[in-house]
């Protein structure tokens, strides 16, 4: 400041009140650069749903499709998989499925429209890597003794079950997403739609 | 040692004297030269701690002039082509297989990037080793985390170019680590990617990040982190201040020129080092797995994540970190503070200076507790960055919780355990052991 004492405040609020409004130009020039940054419109717009005929996925077997550059998964499970879900209520993190991570109509034991088709994204919840299958009970895969089947995140070791429900005390702070999906037929299946249509 | 006080260069009457005089009445040539160079007065006793200083500056240069002729060839583009490999990718093998002597360029580009990590990891050690971060020298030590974290960033996006599976899945994980954070941090990912997946869109933000945005700062961050270096002087392995004792001409009576000794000394470190970078590049330019990861000479497959996924080894010890939290606190899950613990452990070395209150900067002052803690830091850095390479287990989850423990323990009770030490009287003058 003016080490005479005195201040011109006239002078002084011109170059305050210039200094505020250069600021206000400059924070508005990061608009554009700040928006260039977003998913542009050609990325907003891909992502139709997807197609999938399921009439040679075989009990036991599991098929991946992509869907808006994700991998889905579609799980033919078997009886023992299925009798595997309620044994792990315990062990698991939210084994109601009460955080929504599926449509109204996947929020139930299985996880599923239909009981033995699980359709679920194979996107790990915690950061985005793709769980491997571990369907076989025990240590055959490399898994724990007491393993009973379902996948395991490579990234940092989160497990899932065969309805996509994660374990307790893993760093996957949910289940896996079940997708909008709706049966066309028995052997087709829509996903990225509800049956509302979109 | 200020510019002002420093004659301006007189020609003897030759052509090349009164060029000189020309352009240095017009721009601080000799001024410049002499206070950074010829009369930047250097403590007499630096021993070989004190190369990876201009090693980091050799690395500097060699990865920005590859980098120049790698951008020459390379496409940044995630689109199949006739083969249905991605274009990326296919630069890269395109560059490895038909550009004249493009191999040997991208070998020195790859094996530089870990040799950089590798000399700044020596680099800060030392700091370290002699109390380099300790008053009068915090600004520097500052811009030298700075380097670290800007480095680190340009590694990263360096690392999706080649398009591979590492490539894809270590962008996804790492990108994804921004959504842990409450509310806004969904938003921001989005704005990373620029896409709702790791696409185009990001392999291109990226490319433009590495090759132009960070170097940048990068290049303006080291400048300041030698301009705030050559305004206190050099620390040494004494961790005494060589300017509380000056000659009649104000000169330190235990300084000598940067230039000649340093800079000739250095050669012998450029010398050793080449040898050692050449060995790699030409016999060993992957590293055993860890230079460069042998998933990443598969194209990019956004369906399928590798069995086996690890960053490359110089992120693993903060990767150990990340994994080694899987406790939710305080209502907010386990991945959240899995991201906190990893960024904290990067940011906690930029309080260093003030965490630090031993009375004697250097180890060879300091007591046994010192010595200890520091042995037991660097065998925790190293086990963490072991088991950031392995696969999660149980009993590796258990030892990098101890380990992230230790590592925390260390900066933060720092103000405490450094103060109780036996400390050795410290010398008027530097020893030359």
């Amino acid at each position: 400041m003016s080490n005479q004492g005195k201040m011109d405040c006239g002078r002084r609020r011109l170059i305050v009140a210039t200094a505020a409004v250069g600021g206000a130009g400059a924070v508005v020039a990061l608009v554009p650069f700040v928006s260039s940054l977003l998913p542009s419109e050609r990325a907003k717009a891909a992502g139709a749903p997807v197609e999938v005929d399921i009439g040679k996925l075989e009990a036991g077997q599991m098929m991946t499709v992509e869907w808006r550059g994700k991998p889905v998964w579609i799980i033919n499970r078997t009886k023992d998989m299925l009798d595997t879900l309620p044994k792990l209520d315990g062990l698991v993190a939210d084994p109601k499925s009460d955080v929504d991570m599926q449509p109204a109509y996947a929020k139930n034991e299985t996880r599923s429209i239909k009981k033995d088709l699980m359709v679920v994204i194979g996107i790990c919840t915690h950061l985005g890597c793709s769980p491997s299958s571990k369907f076989k009970a025990g240590t055959e895969e490399g898994m724990q003794a007491d393993w009973l089947g379902g996948f395991l995140c490579p990234c940092h070791g989160s497990t899932f079950d065969f309805a996509g429900r994660v374990y307790k005390s893993k760093p996957a702070p949910t289940n896996l997403e079940v997708p909008p999906h709706v049966y066309l037929s028995d052997t087709r299946i829509m996903i990225g739609e509800d049956k509302k249509g979109a | 040692m200020a510019g002002g006080k420093i004659e301006k260069y007189k020609s003897d009457g030759s052509i090349g004297g009164n060029v000189l005089e020309w352009f240095d009445a017009r721009f601080p040539a000799t001024s410049m030269w002499k206070e950074h160079l010829s009369e930047y007065y250097a403590p007499k006793n630096f021993n070989f701690w004190y190369f990876f200083g201009s090693l980091a500056l050799l690395v500097l240069v060699i990865q920005i002039v590859t980098g120049i002729f790698l951008v020459m060839h390379y496409k940044p583009d995630a689109a199949l082509n006739a083969n249905g490999i991605p274009i990326a990718f296919a630069s890269v093998e395109y560059i490895m297989r038909d550009v004249p002597g493009g191999w040997i360029i991208r070998y020195m580009h790859s094996t530089g990037a870990s040799a950089f990590f590798i000399v700044v990891y020596l680099h800060m050690f030392r700091g370290l080793l002699y109390g380099s971060y300790r008053k009068p020298r915090e600004l520097t030590w500052l811009f030298g985390v700075g380097i670290f974290l800007v480095l680190m960033g340009e590694a990263f996006f360096g690392y999706l170019l080649p398009w591979g599976q590492m490539s894809f899945w270590g962008a996804q994980v790492i990108v994804n680590l921004f959504g842990a954070i409450p509310v806004i941090g969904n938003d921001l990912s989005l704005i990373i990617r620029g896409d709702f997946v790791v696409g185009d869109a990001t392999l291109n933000r990226f490319f433009s990040f590495h090759v132009i945005a960070f170097p940048l700062v990068l290049l303006g961050l080291v400048a300041a982190h030698v301009l705030a270096l050559h305004e206190t002087g050099s620390n040494n392995p004494d961790g005494i201040e060589i300017k509380a004792n000056k000659d009649e001409n104000g000169i330190p009576r235990d300084g000598i020129p940067f230039h000649p000794y340093y800079t000739v000394k250095d050669i012998v470190g450029v010398v050793v080092f080449l040898f050692v970078f050449s060995a790699v590049m030409f016999f060993a330019p992957e590293g055993g797995g860890y230079f460069l990861e042998y998933n990443n000479f598969f194209p990019a497959d956004p369906l399928k994540t590798p069995p086996h996924i690890a960053p490359v080894w110089y992120f693993t010890p903060y990767y150990s970190i990340l994994r080694a939290i899987v406790w939710n606190f305080f209502g907010l899950d386990a991945k959240f503070w899995g991201v906190v613990a990893m960024g904290a452990s990067v940011v906690i070395f930029a309080f260093l200076p003030w965490l630090d209150r031993s009375p004697v900067k250097s180890i060879r002052y300091r007591g046994p507790i010192y010595k200890t803690m520091l042995t037991l830091f660097v065998i925790c850095f190293v086990v963490l960055g072991y088991l950031g390479t392995q696969p999660p287990s149980p009993v590796g989850e258990l030892v990098s919780q101890i380990c992230t423990l230790f590592y925390f323990g260390f900066f933060l009770g720092m103000p405490w355990w450094s103060r109780m030490d036996k400390f050795k009287p410290v010398p008027e003058r530097v020893t030359m052991k």
